[in-house]
């Protein structure tokens, strides 16, 4: 099913007959969605104030929600640790795990949506199988086959594993399989090989496809953890995840390290963020599509 | 099937999927066929798992994990049981808190729907070390949550040092058992390397906190397939069932409810594949600990392969849990298969043929 035509359902609207939306209705409504909604931002709020608090005074006044004093004292700390090499690795890593998905992803999904070639449908089959093993079953697998390879502790190991993901090529072959063959037999016709079909006609006019495919791979490889943990061991390499997960590794609740990991985890949150604030819609697409391979 | 179709690409083809090929054929299937056989295998870890060194052992970690009683398979069942009850909480709250959160924010008269709606969204698409670092500070002994709870007179555990299982308080509070001195029937019998007062221990206090954490992060996925749904729910069926009498409850139950059968389906069966996976919540915050209790197959899996340098054991974990996920979809699949389903399939399969028919190709190239 396509996501456009899910945008496009009309909503339900007008009030039907004898539907009265009555004032206790709406009082339980609004009052369940505050509830929810305090549930829902507290958390980030105290991450943000905690952040800028001093560590006596986050583990003293966990609940207020004001900084006393403000202090930029995790600031700081955080800045002297490694965390800017890990930020800079996990922004490294991202963008290459993006581009390589983006393109592999739709260069097979076109392909498969699309070419004709012997093989095809075994390829396919194959590629729905391989969708059904949980990642998380693939940790150790991963490791022997990077430790086999003599990647291990290097970039190619964080990045290359990411760069194709079976989802994505399931969902630009959704896509493609929607566009009218139409406009590719015109090029075809005016002597385009498929190459340049591909990149100079179907690719811009895959555009929603391709920002939902670039948001997912973004949001997917910043916010990895599993691959990190078995693809290196050097903290030179680690990336924003692999690094803060270390930071906590006194376990249970080491109580004077707050204002830091919370700051920590405010930096790391930021870019998710700026993503997800200006690309909303194409996220509930994301999820949408993602959820129909199931 | 001609080969003057200007369709058939055979080198194209093939070049365009190569990268795919590769990277899959290198990091996925590859790296499952080597784990199998170390699996199998007596591998230390040290050189070559292929070279002459490295032996066959046959099923003996499975038979570790499964058959012979000590502590890989005491720890494994550990594990699976941690797992189970986590499961089984996590799932239904999930599933729920999603629908209700999806039919709140779909009330047609509600003001700043798109503001909710993302706030309940946005923790799906933080990065689980962030939210599993704001929740520890949360849930520390002298934390927010506990601060909260002491507006209302409750003394909160000490969340994630809490290994007492929450079966146990609770069969303690209604006067079911002595939590202290157990009943010797449940204790001294032991089944699968665990007794059955174990077995029966709930989640621990430590888990419960992250089944809470879990359950608030995930339903905001799920949120959105509920509200696709409810979107394309026809209006006028809702209204025929109210001029038919039926109030709003029945009109949730009996209209909403089996138009929603299929997400609900799929939300559950999603659920169950991700929740047997957990695996970041106990790495960031609680190593499995306190006294095993938060321990996860996933978990488990790689702290054997690598802690303890038990890689054939650590791949033979994986498998089970591979083969455990596997059977619980497949078997779901097929106890809850819809008949609806089943035809509206059927339907769209032959529909699609026909659009494939309509720009006359040829029908060998067809794959149904």
């Amino acid at each position: 099913m396509s996501t456009t035509t899910r945008t496009a359902a009309p909503k339900t609207s007008a009030p039907a007959v004898g539907e009265r939306d009555t004032s206790v209705k709406k009082v339980v409504v609004y009052a369940a969605l505050i509830a929810f909604a305090i549930i829902y931002i507290y958390p980030f709020v105290v991450q943000l104030v905690t952040a800028f608090k001093t560590n006596a005074d986050a583990v003293d006044h966990p609940l207020s929600l004001i900084p006393d004093p403000f202090s930029l004292d995790a600031w700081n700390r955080l800045l002297d640790t490694q965390f800017p090499l890990w930020f800079t690795n996990s922004f490294v890593v991202t963008i290459f795990v993006t581009v390589m998905r983006v393109l592999f992803c739709s260069m097979a999904g076109y392909a498969l949506a699309r070419l004709k070639f012997f093989g095809r449908d075994t390829v396919f089959l194959l590629l729905l199988a391989v969708m059904s093993v949980p990642g998380i079953v693939l940790l150790i697998p991963k490791f022997l086959v990077i430790n086999y390879l003599g990647i291990y502790n290097s970039y190619p190991a964080l990045i290359l594993p990411l760069a194709v993901d079976a989802a994505g090529v399931f969902i630009m072959k959704q896509f493609f399989e929607q566009i009218p063959p139409s406009i590719e037999e015109a090029a075809r016709i005016d002597g385009a090989g498929p190459f340049r079909t591909f990149w100079s006609v179907v690719l811009p006019m895959a555009r929603p496809a391709l920002i939902t495919l670039t948001i997912l791979s973004f949001q997917g490889s910043w916010n990895e953890l599993g691959h990190f943990i078995i693809a290196t061991n050097d903290s030179d390499l680690y990336t924003l995840t692999r690094g803060l997960a270390s930071l906590t590794s006194g376990g249970l609740g080491s109580g004077n390290q707050f204002p830091i990991t919370m700051m920590a985890g405010l930096l790391m949150t930021i870019p998710s963020a700026i993503v997800f604030i200006f690309f909303q819609r194409y996220f509930t697409q994301g999820a949408n599509a993602g959820a129909e391979k199931g | 099937m001609s080969s003057r179709d200007p369709q058939r690409q055979p080198v194209a083809g093939w070049l365009f999927i190569t990268p795919m090929l590769v990277v899959l054929g290198l990091f996925l299937a590859a790296p499952i066929v080597m784990a199998l056989w170390v699996s199998v295998s007596d591998w230390t870890g040290r050189g070559s798992p292929f070279s002459s060194e490295v032996s066959f052992v046959g099923a003996q970690h499975y038979r570790d994990l499964l058959a012979t009683d000590g502590l890989a398979r005491q720890d494994f069942m550990t594990s699976m049981r941690n797992t189970f009850y986590y499961v089984l909480g996590v799932v239904p709250a999930q599933t729920v808190l999603a629908l209700t959160l999806a039919v709140i924010v779909n009330q047609r008269f509600l003001r700043g729907r798109t503001f909710f709606r993302t706030a309940f969204y946005f923790p799906s698409v933080v990065s689980s070390v962030a939210i599993s670092l704001v929740f520890l500070f949360l849930f520390t002994g002298t934390g927010a949550v506990n601060q909260f709870l002491g507006l209302f007179g409750i003394s909160g555990p000490n969340w994630f040092a809490d290994s007492r299982g929450v079966l146990h308080v609770a069969g303690d509070a209604v006067g079911l058992w002595d939590a202290s001195a157990p009943p010797s029937g449940l204790a001294g019998t032991e089944v699968l390397s665990l007794s059955l007062w174990e077995w029966l221990a709930g989640p621990s206090v430590a888990l419960s906190a992250i089944m809470l954490q879990v359950v608030w992060t995930t339903a905001g996925t799920f949120m959105l397939m509920f509200l696709a749904a409810l979107q394309d729910l026809p209006a006028e069926v809702d209204e025929a069932a109210m001029v038919d009498g039926a109030n709003r409850w029945q009109r949730f139950m009996n209209v909403t409810v089996p138009h929603l059968r299929p997400t609900i389906l799929l939300v559950i069966t999603l659920g169950i594949i991700g929740t047997w996976q957990v695996f970041d919540q106990v790495y960031i915050m609680t190593d499995g600990g306190p006294a095993k209790t938060t321990l996860t197959p996933a978990y488990l899996s790689f702290q054997t392969a690598f802690e303890n340098i038990d890689f054939p054991k650590g791949a033979a974990i994986a498998f089970l849990l591979f083969a455990l996920i596997f059977v619980l979809t497949q078997l779901q699949r097929f106890l809850l298969r819809d008949r609806d389903e089943a035809r509206q399939r059927r339907a769209e399969r032959q529909q699609r043929r026909q659009r494939r028919h309509t720009p006359a190709r040829p029908t060998s190239e067809v794959s149904a």
